[in-house]
């Protein structure tokens, strides 16, 4: 990310360090540290036997890699595991697909509706997720959809905020590159997915990370649509887990990890994109 | 382009194949937000007219969900407990995000390895961190926390087991989670002000205080509406970090730390009266709309 900080203030003198900014460096590092200290110490435990839980030093004596194999083996956390990922890959991926088909729509098609379609999706933003659960539920129980995959699914298929960057962006794409392409012959179809979208590339990794992410860690709605322990997703197994075990902090700390390790393994590959992500996502939304 | 029926005529008109193209585009994404988001909106509200309990025929009972709610005690504790998390945690949050991207925004040496502390709770899954603050505020030995003040020679805090302290503490663990997205908004924001501004001020000499007050903080006032709106509605929901760090009592103790949603759950999935949920939804949804709103009158009459 350093290139987007060039050009900001020029590179300092040496003789102009100032304390006042040593100080302020060390203060934000201090911070810094303490930010992620609650996920240190979930490692740390996570590498810790039952006798030593009460040993507080960040790095183990002996640090041991049994909790992990003990919940691996034992417990459902592959299923749940596998479940996570699965429910996360379908749903990032028909987001990508329909909220910039959509958004593309809105975008670069004059029709008849167009204003309409736009500020009726747009207006599904207004209406909190926990309004919805309860008429999700009866329609999934009249369905068959609980206890299901495609239950804990479907709720997300689409979002309006996907819609809406997506559209953001196709804004941005000249109207000159569409109309050369359609003089090509080519047909509307082939033209959004050959041509539109390889111009919103930042914008589709924005939109697929943090779908990918809100529903890796996603809760409310897996919780009361599974009720089958082979169903639940990660976070739900790790309650249940965690429930059952009660006061065995180093199981429910290696159980933490495990959830927390896919997310941290997304974030350290993808900072830059994640952090450009969520300014865009902030400034546009 | 063979997009023609049998019975109309071979040539479409150009408009009329475009608009052909449009609706096949849009005919899925029409059905899902028609079946999955506005019919289930209307049905919330029709539902919370009735009382059902899933095992025999939902009866109206017009607005007597509504009567029963406002007249319960529960309901304006559970409604106060919201409202704690949100005039509480917003300000604090916020005040807190400000500081340190203002500070961070400053920083070259190691800008992006700060930034990536910082920012690394939010992308955390909350229920998972919701046990790790809860092991963290467990009495000594176990608990980090009371070890440590033990250590100094202070006193003990219950945390999660007190009336006064759990809903705090249980804070405490939600603004940590969500620090790291308002630092990075904050930033984009502090970025977005054209330098020359900085400039004209270093100029004229004017100090780092006043720049703050005379020309960042104005400017950034989108930004800050936005956060305030996305913070506050963050706290109304929240649910996670309070359902895994009290299992043994959701939402206790006593009720001390219950919030809306947890109501909603409760309401709805342990005891089945699926009526009296949707109108607790429905008070939910109304305080989230009245926010939005605020949102878009302030920004307007900027």
């Amino acid at each position: 990310m350093a290139a987007t900080d060039t050009g900001m203030t020029p590179p300092l003198p040496m003789a102009r360090i100032r304390p006042g900014r040593i100080v302020t460096w060390t203060v934000l590092s201090i911070g810094g540290v303490l930010m992620i200290t609650p996920i240190l110490f979930m490692f740390s435990t996570s590498l810790k036997t039952a006798g030593q839980i009460y040993d507080l030093r960040l790095i183990p004596q002996n640090p041991t890699l049994a909790n992990y194999v003990a919940v691996l083996t034992e417990g459902q956390f592959p299923r749940w595991f596998l479940n996570s990922a699965f429910v996360a890959i379908c749903v990032t991926v028909s987001n990508v697909f329909f909220d910039s088909l959509v958004g593309y729509t809105l975008a670069k098609f004059r029709f008849r509706g167009r204003q309409f379609v736009f500020i009726a999706i747009l207006s599904t933003l207004m209406i909190p997720t926990e309004m919805l659960v309860i008429p999700w539920y009866l329609m999934a129980a009249d369905l068959g959809w609980l206890d299901s995959y495609w239950g804990i699914m479907f709720p997300g298929m689409m979002t309006a905020f996907g819609t809406f960057l997506m559209k953001q962006f196709f804004e941005t794409v000249p109207d000159d590159f569409i109309e050369a392409a359609r003089m090509d012959g080519l047909n509307e179809f082939t033209i959004w997915w050959k041509i539109a979208m390889p111009l919103v590339t930042p914008a589709l990794s924005a939109l697929a990370i943090f779908t990918f992410l809100g529903n890796w860690t996603a809760f409310f709605w897996p919780l009361i649509s599974t009720t089958s322990k082979e169903l639940y997703t990660l976070p739900v197994g790790l309650t249940s887990f965690a429930v059952e075990q009660a006061i065995q902090w180093e199981m429910i700390m290696t159980g933490a990890a495990i959830a927390t390790i896919p997310t941290l393994l997304v974030f350290l590959a993808l900072q830059r994109y994640i952090v450009r992500g969520v300014m865009l996502a902030g400034l546009k939304g | 382009m063979t997009h023609t029926s049998p019975h109309t005529a071979p040539r479409l008109s150009m408009r009329t194949r475009r608009a052909i193209w449009v609706w096949a585009f849009l005919a899925l994404p029409v059905l899902f937000y028609s079946v999955i988001r506005f019919y289930p909106t209307i049905d919330a509200f029709r539902l919370s007219f009735t009382d059902w309990n899933l095992m025999s025929e939902p009866s109206y009972i017009g607005l007597q969900n509504y009567r029963d709610m406002f007249a319960s005690a529960e309901f304006w504790k559970v409604f106060r407990n919201t409202f704690a998390y949100l005039i509480i945690g917003t300000p604090i949050s916020l005040i807190l995000s400000f500081v340190i991207a203002y500070f961070l925004d400053r920083v070259r040496f190691g800008h992006t390895f700060l930034r990536a502390l910082y920012f690394l709770p939010f992308i955390t899954t909350a229920s998972a961190m919701g046990w790790v603050w809860r092991w963290f505020y467990q009495p000594a030995p176990t608990g980090v926390i009371n070890s440590v003040l033990g250590a100094v020679g202070m006193g003990q805090l219950d945390f999660l087991r007190s009336t006064t302290w759990a809903l705090p503490s249980i804070m405490v663990t939600a603004i940590w989670a969500g620090l790291g997205f308002q630092i990075i908004i904050f930033m984009a924001g502090l970025r977005s002000i054209p330098q020359t501004y900085y400039e004209a001020a270093k100029i004229d000499g004017v100090g780092d205080f006043a720049v703050l007050r005379k020309i960042t903080l104005p400017l950034l006032k989108p930004t800050t509406v936005f956060l305030v709106v996305f913070s506050s509605i963050g706290f109304l929901r929240i649910f996670d970090q309070v359902y895994n760090m009290t299992t043994n009592d959701p939402g206790g103790p006593l009720g001390t730390t219950k919030p809306l949603v947890l109501m909603i759950y409760q309401t709805a999935f342990n005891s089945y009266q699926m009526g009296a949920a949707a109108a607790q939804t429905v008070v939910l949804f109304t305080i989230l709309l009245v926010i939005s709103l605020l949102q878009l009158w302030i920004l307007r009459t900027r």
